[in-house]
């Protein structure tokens, strides 16, 4: 079962949802009334009914009827997908499964042709293919499908009589047709070979990857029929019926006000809050947690939550100096350490937990924080069978207590005023000096490396410290 | 509900299909089995139906306190600006399609994975390559980045997680340091770290998630529930720190709580497989981007999906999504070879970004939110701003 070459099942599923969009498209572009005009087209000498130039497919059709929105080159890329995936073929050059905007011909697949219908390509229609072909004319045949000719030969040789005997009647009522129909049925065949069998080094775009080994539909059957998914299902929806929902209202403002808020501390005039132009977009190096000087937009972000001040190791280390100001560090480490234990290593679980009642819980410890009698009764309860989520009562009430009181205070405090009065505010200067828009040679040490060397404090790479004396003008996105 | 029923339903995800079986046995081969089948078959048809009748009864509950939609809270905020973001670097490297990526917090490094079983650090800035692993299967799905920057984890085919400790000593072989973290029973599909270097969190194609210890490789939690193919997963940014979010090939978003295992919240509006997940940077909100042509976003205190993201030109499925970092842009990667990007808020398109040539198949925004990265199949990333 090797990825790629997957069984209809998990192709299927994908191409389930693809393709009927795709032939929606196709049909809709055929319809008598609303579709595409099509005519004539003359092939050398013979005139083949039925087809449009690629300029009409794609300028004209797509950008009036699909949506306004769509651009010239989305129109393009879009048509193309189609003629990729075989709705469409042109006649011209027909080996190469390309749109060209311009009068080159092109012609709508027949569904009998189209992926969706005829997939899984069988070998012996594919031999039939080449064998005509080979027949039709000698040495027609490309090298690789010279090789694949033989290949087949090998395989299904116990049919290959049969093979010939079709080949060669379909030849002889081809030859009966007009030359017109003969032309078209050749390139419908050709057009559908093309996709099914690549050339070697061609895009394969029936290629959709690791199929996804379970069939789902018939799994998903199966599944719902096992108890055991139900009865979990029936669980799940009972808790999600006794839940506690907001009105749409009160949570979709909180989309805008987030929104307004990071839309404050942008530092252009012209642009949006959120998205620069690319060409004044510039890298914000001083993000970088090594560096001495943050810049104003950093600091202004740990003003929006309590969060986002503690997801910034510069925010909590200035916090943490606020808070030894005011004696009440310890709530602070003793967050730290609850963290360390939920996040850390099984084995050091104990070993944390004790330290963590000795310096903080105990009675006259040296950092003992301050928890309501409930929390601290039902913390030392769970301390007699210590594991990874003893602290979590202990540890939400101190972070909503420093979320609620230090915090708001810190924001008011001098020492954040001082931290965003001295903070860079980059001009809007030249691209060359932002790093992603010229080449760098320097490399930056890995964090890796920095390790070693680092303090706990930092903990992350020393970076690109030369970004400290350049200015740059930026805003997130 | 009867007790029997678990004894003969022991292995739910190879249950043979009991309906088919009744109905061409020829004769009972014992007569009590017989019974006890008919029995399960009733049983499963009444759990059926009252999973069903509880399933429209929560669609009504929802609806109920749905009031108003984004868009139209969304008019009084300003439109986004035009703007145009080109690609500013491109990695070349990789031998086959480029299946998933990983940012390191440095802002600057990435790890990526590949088909051919490749998984490469590199430098995004200087586009060079740091470190090269090669893991002893094809079809690498899944990488991610320590939070330190030390460590990457990664697996595929395998089954398993495995995390590489990153050595500065060029010449040393890192896949010689190799620790084998997670085992499921199916291909592994995504893996993330928590907060810290010491846990992982895994979803894999035998449709389990699990959280596992890194230093002993211990499983901590496993979270069942999808019914197939469970494909991404994202942590929540949340204060609290313990929920997650995953996507199945069962169409379903589900919301988890990691301590207790159990799925607090389901969403199932997507009309195909949920193909990536991730969260809005508040927490309150997740968006999924799936096979169905369509991303949404789903709003966890109002319980509901609030949002779609789609168009009647946009044929082709999602394969990743990840938000801006305020949370106002959502950027999506397409089978079609383009990727969107979507104004949150308003549910329009803001822009198309070409230049891959096959597929996008992965896409993560920088940590600092100054640019984002994306690969394909054409086994190539961009760094896009």
């Amino acid at each position: 079962r090797l990825p790629g070459t997957g069984p209809p099942d998990g192709k299927k599923r994908e191409q389930w949802c693809t393709l009927p969009r795709m032939e929606k498209v196709i049909v809709a572009m055929q319809d008598p009334d609303m579709g595409m005009k099509m005519r004539n087209q003359r092939l050398l000498i013979t005139v083949i009914p039925h087809a449009m130039t690629g300029v009409c497919v794609c300028v004209c059709w797509l950008l009036a009827s699909m949506c306004v929105s769509l651009n010239e080159r989305l129109a393009v890329h879009l048509s193309g997908m189609l003629v990729r995936y075989g709705y469409i073929y042109p006649l011209k050059e027909p080996r190469s499964l390309v749109l060209r905007p311009d009068e080159s011909p092109y012609r709508f697949q027949t569904p009998y042709f189209w992926t969706s219908t005829r997939w899984p390509a069988s070998e012996l229609d594919y031999a039939i293919y080449l064998a005509k072909k080979n027949i039709r004319k000698q040495g027609e045949l490309m090298e690789y499908e010279k090789e694949r000719y033989s290949l087949l030969h090998k395989r299904i040789n116990h049919t290959w009589d049969f093979v010939v005997m079709q080949a060669r009647e379909q030849l002889r009522a081809s030859k009966q047709r007009r030359k017109a129909d003969r032309i078209v049925l050749e390139c419908q065949e050709q057009a559908y070979w093309l996709i099914n069998r690549p050339p070697p080094g061609a895009h394969n775009v029936l290629d959709m990857g690791l199929e996804r080994p379970n069939n789902f539909s018939a799994r998903v059957t199966l599944l719902t029929l096992c108890a055991f998914c139900l009865c979990l299902q029936i669980e799940t929806c009972r808790r999600a019926l006794g839940r506690n929902r907001v009105k749409s209202s009160i949570c979709l403002e909180g989309y805008v006000s987030t929104s307004n808020k990071h839309g404050r501390t942008h530092t252009h005039t012209h642009t949006h809050a959120n998205v620069v132009s690319a060409d004044e977009l510039v890298w914000l190096v001083f993000f970088m947690s090594s560096v001495p000087t943050p810049t104003r937009l950093r600091v202004e972000r740990w003003s929006f939550s309590f969060m986002e001040l503690l997801k910034d190791i510069m925010g909590m280390r200035e916090f943490m100096l606020y808070l030894e100001k005011e004696f009440s560090a310890e709530n602070l480490c003793f967050w730290q350490a609850c963290e360390d234990i939920r996040h850390g290593e099984s084995s050091r679980i104990l070993e944390k937990v004790e330290d963590i009642y000795k310096n903080f819980l105990a009675p006259g410890a040296a950092r003992w924080v301050n928890i309501d009698s409930k929390t601290m009764d039902k913390t030392l309860q769970g301390l007699r069978h210590p594991h990874r989520f003893v602290m979590d009562d202990a540890q939400m009430h101190i972070y909503f207590l420093m979320k609620k009181d230090s915090y708001p205070r810190y924001l008011k405090s001098d020492l954040y005023k001082n931290m965003l009065a001295k903070a860079i505010v980059p001009q809007e200067t030249k691209k060359s000096v932002f790093p992603f828009m010229r080449r760098q040679r320097h490399s930056s040490p890995s964090p890796a490396q920095a390790v070693i060397q680092v303090t706990e404090e930092d903990g992350h790479a020393k970076g690109a410290g030369r970004a400290g004396t350049n200015s740059a003008a930026g805003s997130h996105v | 509900f009867p007790k029997q029923t678990f004894s003969l339903c022991c292995k739910p995800f190879r249950c043979r299909s009991l309906p088919a079986r009744r109905k061409y046995m020829r004769s009972p081969l014992v007569p009590e089995m017989a019974t006890q089948e008919v029995q399960l078959n009733e049983t499963l048809s009444h759990l059926k139906t009252e999973s069903d009748t509880l399933k429209t009864k929560l669609e009504e509950e929802r609806a109920k306190l749905h009031d108003v939609e984004l868009h139209q809270v969304a008019e009084k905020v300003d439109g986004l600006g035009q703007f145009v973001m080109k690609t500013r670097r491109t990695l070349k490297g990789h031998g086959n399609k480029v299946l998933c990526m990983d940012w390191c917090k440095d802002k600057r490094r990435i790890v990526s994975s590949s088909q051919d079983g490749k998984v490469i650090v590199w430098d995004a800035f200087t586009t060079n390559k740091e470190h090269a692993v090669t893991m002893p299967c094809t079809w690498v799905m899944a990488c991610a980045y320590a939070p330190s920057g030390c460590a990457v984890a990664c697996g595929g085919l395998d089954n398993k997680c495995s995390v590489y400790p990153l050595s500065l000593d060029k010449n040393e072989n890192l896949a010689a340091k190799k620790k084998s973290v997670a085992m499921h029973t199916n291909y592994l599909s995504a893996c993330s770290f928590t907060n810290s270097d010491m846990q992982i969190l895994t979803s894999s194609g035998d449709g389990t998630c699990a959280l596992w210890d890194v230093e002993s490789g211990q499983l901590l939690q496993s979270f069942h529930g999808h019914a197939a193919d469970v494909l991404c997963l994202d942590l929540a940014p949340s204060e609290t720190g313990n929920t997650f979010v995953s996507g199945g090939c069962d169409k379903k978003a589900n919301v988890w709580d990691m301590r207790s295992g159990q799925c607090i919240q389901s969403f199932e509006t997507h009309e195909s497989d949920i193909n990536s997940v991730r969260y809005y940077p508040s927490g309150d909100a997740f968006a999924s981007g799936s096979d169905d042509a369509t991303c949404r976003l789903y709003d966890l205190r109002a319980d509901r999906e609030v949002a779609i993201y789609s168009k009647e030109s946009i044929i082709f499925g999602v394969s990743s999504v990840d938000f801006s970092l305020s949370g106002r842009l959502l950027f999506g990667g397409y089978n079609d070879y383009t990727i969107n990007v979507w104004d949150v808020l308003k549910g329009t398109r803001v822009s198309i970004l070409f230049g891959h040539e096959n597929r996008v198949s992965t896409l993560r925004v920088s940590p600092d939110g100054t640019a984002f990265c994306s690969g394909s199949w054409d086994h190539t990333l961009r760094t896009w701003a």
